[in-house]
């Protein structure tokens, strides 16, 4: 790397460097590449053979199928949360608002065990939707559910900020020009904040594909229905079959990064987007 | 959904109001109430529940799985990681903050990708990385085994991936707010003869203040509730590799849910308080 | 013809409009003149539905609107910052109000096309309808928000400040522009300004706010020649204020004294202040004067502004030509007389009178000079 100094004269940049690509060195890139050392260890009919395993098969199905419904679900809830926050004032707006990074704060096993016990045949939410044939806990919907909980906050954290950066003067023109609410909402305002929108929408999917705390206690984890990815990889390791846990751990994570490389198109072109107008 | 009503500028209603101001309004009420409804069921309910099922037998009860030998040290060792962490990750950011933010440099979208990299990897596979490097089949593994010294199943391990873990949350939060002030108050310090560390001491870190709060409270947040990638480097040894949330789990699927919603308890309280202070910062640091 | 009846308004404690009335007649452009606070944009949006009166009512034609919403008064509105959707095309943009019609009074895609175009070359944007606004100079920018709100062809154009967020330049240049299209369109106006030149120069009749309330509505040349209150007169341009008291039917402003037109001169004793315009102030050095102190003089073209100072220190400024001004040979620190030509006289009880010099001026009148801002522009 060649330091081009901007015209400053600010010291202390070999010492912040250091220290930054030297951490980054040792707690990011060395298990990284650890992992994917052992993976290159593997011969490739093993790797294949536990990869195309049917049981990790059925996983991969479970978790990005249970990732689409989940984010789905937010889409909708995440766009009502952002814009009720942004948009209108009323008292506990900001109790509402804090509300939103809950999921955040909330450490994903607890938010498991809360969400199980709530969804329960005999929990608070559970006992209502069963006798409407509604099954929440130990099935996919589980998944679903967790998912969605532990995602929500990106879709409203990524799309607050550009509904509140939304001129009011954009849908007052298209209330004088003769647009209905419906109207002004699916073709001025949705298209302006599109590419947060998707932006949200991708990190939620990404985390929702990752995610292990939340969904092990909720789902049953009944192999080829209600396990995920993760925890197979888990219990792989249980069973000391590192190579097997090593070989699916590296099909997270390149899915992670193909996950990062959407992502950061997204953004690239929302900034874009933001910069040409 | 968007007229008059929604405007800021029409805090007071006025009195004669059009049949779309006034069907506008009720969207209002209706999109707030969803709102509510949808928030409190999904997101308020199951912790309203943890609460429940930690006092369901009583105050008594609570307290003695409270006060659980294991569940105390499980409640120590979850504190004495988060002590580790959050100074480590409140150093590094700094340091990745002022690097980036202070000086040019080509590969600068790299290494703040590079930061970035732990929130967009499975918990579970930062385990499995940290066991492939440092576990006793791992890259490592027969040197520290030669050496006697203990990382997987121990301590250092626990650390380790929580660092990884809780790496962006402080140099993401410094990084952002450092890039949007420049460098114009350290070139006026230097320029009136302070050095480098009294420039960065006296007036680059009291503008950080509450950014670095709020990162900090992030990184600790997650550094006590972090589960997936500890359950893989732990060994879950009972009152010794146990932090927290691994308890948790351990008793929940020891089938004794109040000992288990006691410590998920603690562990929620520990998540409002940080809702409250991390309210409260964005509050000051608006208003300051 | 637009009707305002009685309107108020007040946000949360503050008066924006106090039982505001206004007619707009068919065809006329009105300017809706006033500092920031005064009331005009609310008034403004409160015609185009975009706000609500909390009393009074609004008419269109005739017919009550108050409780019409925006998007059915058929009005067309231009906003301060143009609000273009910055994700549509200029051609989208224009056609956005036919598109959003219902089916059954949606014009056919050709027609909408063939409107849009017109509307187009109507602004001079016709090879630009493939462009983004970003793409767009402020200019450019506003015309075609004005081509949009003329799409749906709206019985009124409103105007918020729509010159407002362009440079000095482009501003002159929209207004006549402005003034011709309103001219061949023939369409009712309405818009907002704080620029009284703006005001003065375009519109037909100008309507000067100030505190939620009217001061007065005229043509232009009433506005600036017989200016209703000591506001207008503030507002309209430089002047000077000079404290005044009346007795014996004599006007006396620090020492000079000016006569009241035949029988008008009050009874009685007064007191009040006396609004000079500085190209009826003459300097002089002996006769009849307000003594002052020479200060500063500004060279403005054809003209030279004199800043003089009153024996009290309030300044006081006087416009001549530079003709004049080299004859005088005036140095700072001088001590001279000034001698308002005529003035206005606003008593602190409200009576109001023009006053004029008593002796006979000893200079030639000079010429109003372009400064002034005011031009005849129909007969």
């Amino acid at each position: 790397m060649k330091f081009r100094r901007a015209p400053r004269v600010i010291p202390g940049l070999p010492l912040a460097m250091g220290v930054t690509l030297l951490y980054l060195g040792l707690i990011v890139l060395l298990p990284v590449s650890g992992l994917l050392f052992r993976t290159f260890g593997l011969e490739w009919s093993e790797f294949v053979a536990v990869v195309t395993h049917p049981r990790a098969v059925a996983s991969y199905k479970v978790t990005l199928e249970s990732a689409a419904y989940a984010v789905a679900f937010n889409a909708v809830f995440g766009l009502l949360l952002a814009w009720v926050l942004v948009r209108y004032d009323f008292p506990g707006r900001r109790l509402l608002d804090a509300v939103m990074d809950l999921p955040f704060a909330l450490p994903t096993a607890v938010a498991g065990v809360a969400l199980t016990a709530a969804f329960a045949s005999n929990g608070w939410l559970g006992q209502y939707l069963e006798p409407l044939g509604i099954k929440v806990a130990y099935t996919q919907l589980g998944i679903i559910v967790a998912m969605a909980f532990t995602s929500v906050p990106f879709v409203v954290r990524s799309l607050q900020p550009v509904i509140a950066d939304l001129e009011p003067e954009l849908e007052e023109a298209a209330e004088t020009l003769g647009a209905s609410p419906f109207q002004t909402f699916t073709k001025v305002i949705f298209p302006l904040i599109f590419p947060a929108f998707l932006t949200g929408v991708s990190l939620a999917f990404a985390r929702s594909l990752g995610e292990f705390g939340a969904i092990i206690f909720i789902a049953g984890n009944m192999p080829f229905l209600t396990e995920i990815t993760a925890l197979v990889i888990f219990i792989r390791l249980e069973e000391y079959d590192y190579a097997a846990a090593t070989a699916i751990a590296t099909v997270v994570l390149a899915s992670a990064f193909v996950m990062l490389l959407i992502t950061n198109s997204i953004q690239l072109w929302h900034y874009r987007y933001a910069r040409k107008n | 959904m968007a007229t008059a009503a929604t405007l800021p500028t029409t805090s007071a209603v006025p009195r004669q109001i059009s049949r779309k101001a006034r069907r506008a309004a009720w969207t209002r009420r209706i999109l707030i109430g969803l709102a509510f409804l949808l928030t409190a069921l999904f997101l308020l309910v199951p912790v309203a529940v943890i609460f429940q099922q930690a006092f369901a037998r009583g105050v008594p009860t609570f307290w003695a799985n409270i006060t659980h030998p294991e569940t105390l040290h499980a409640i120590w060792l979850t504190v004495l990681v988060a002590l580790i962490v959050v100074p480590i990750n409140a150093f590094f950011g700094l340091c990745a903050a002022w690097a980036i933010a202070k000086f040019q440099f080509r590969g600068k979208k790299l290494l703040i990708a590079l930061i970035e990299l732990p929130f967009s990897i499975s918990p579970i596979v930062a385990g499995v990385a940290y066991l492939m490097v440092y576990g006793s089949r791992g890259i490592f593994g027969p040197w520290l085994e030669e050496h006697g010294l203990q990382v997987m199943f121990a301590l250092p391990g626990i650390v380790l991936v929580t660092l990884f873990v809780t790496c962006p949350f402080i140099a993401r939060q410094v990084l952002v707010l450092m890039q949007s002030q420049g460098v114009d108050e350290e070139e006026a310090s230097l320029s009136l003869g302070a050095g480098g560390f009294k420039t960065f001491l006296y007036v680059t870190l009291p503008n950080l203040k509450w950014a670095l709060i709020y990162g900090v409270i992030l990184c600790n947040a997650r550094a006590m509730g972090e589960y997936g990638a500890v359950s893989v480097v732990s060994g879950q040894i009972r009152g010794q590799t146990n932090t927290l949330p691994l308890q948790v789990d351990l008793l929940y699927h020891d089938y004794n849910a109040a000992g288990a919603f006691a410590a998920a308890s603690v562990l929620a309280v520990l998540a409002l308080i940080t809702l409250a202070v991390k309210t409260i910062v964005e509050i000051r640091s608006r208003t300051e | 013809m637009i009707e305002v009846r009685e309107v108020s308004r007040n946000f949360g404690g503050f008066q924006a409009l106090n039982n505001v009335s206004l007619n707009v007649e068919q065809g006329e452009l009105v300017a809706l003149l006033g500092p920031s606070g005064s009331g005009k944009t609310t008034l403004l949006r409160i015609i185009a539905g975009l706000d609500f009166a909390d009393t009074g009512s609004i008419h269109f034609d005739g017919k009550d609107a108050t409780a019409v919403a925006a998007g059915d008064r058929q009005v067309g509105f231009v906003f301060q910052h143009f609000a273009l959707f910055r994700h549509m095309t200029v051609f989208d943009n224009v056609a956005f109000g036919l598109k959003v019609r219902k089916r059954s009074a949606r014009p056919s895609k050709a027609e909408i096309a063939e409107r849009v175009n017109h509307l187009l070359r109507m602004v001079q944007l016709e090879s630009l309808g493939k462009r983004y606004p970003a793409q767009l100079s402020g200019g450019q920018r506003q015309r075609v928000a004005l081509a949009r709100a003329l799409a749906t062809e709206p019985r009124v154009l409103l105007l918020d400040e729509p010159f407002g967020a362009l440079d000095a330049q482009v501003r002159k240049e929209l207004r006549r522009w402005l003034r011709r299209l309103h001219d061949e369109l023939g369409i009712t106006g309405v818009f907002v300004t704080h620029d009284q030149e703006e005001a003065l120069e375009v519109a037909d009749r100008v309507v000067v706010m100030n505190k939620g309330g009217i001061e007065q509505v005229g043509t232009p040349s009433e506005i600036y020649d017989n200016p209703a209150t000591p506001f207008v007169y503030n507002f309209l341009g430089h002047v000077n204020a000079v404290p005044a008291t009346v007795s014996g039917g004599v006007a006396h402003l620090g020492g000079l004294r000016m006569g009241f037109a035949e029988g008008e001169a009050p009874e009685g004793v007064g007191a009040g202040t006396a609004f000079v315009r500085p190209h009826d102030v003459e300097i002089l050095r002996d006769g009849d004067g307000i003594l002052v102190t020479m200060r500063h003089a500004v060279v403005l073209g054809p003209s030279v502004r004199v800043e003089m100072e009153l024996e009290n220190g309030q300044a006081i400024e006087a416009e001549l030509t530079r003709h004049r001004f080299t004859e005088l040979g005036l140095e700072r620190g001088e001590r001279v007389l000034a001698a308002p030509r005529r003035a206005q006289l606003f008593l602190d009880d409200g009576r109001q009178y023009t006053v004029s010099c008593l002796t006979r001026p000893v200079a030639p009148r000079i010429v109003p000079s372009a400064e002034g801002g005011i031009r005849q522009r129909r007969p």
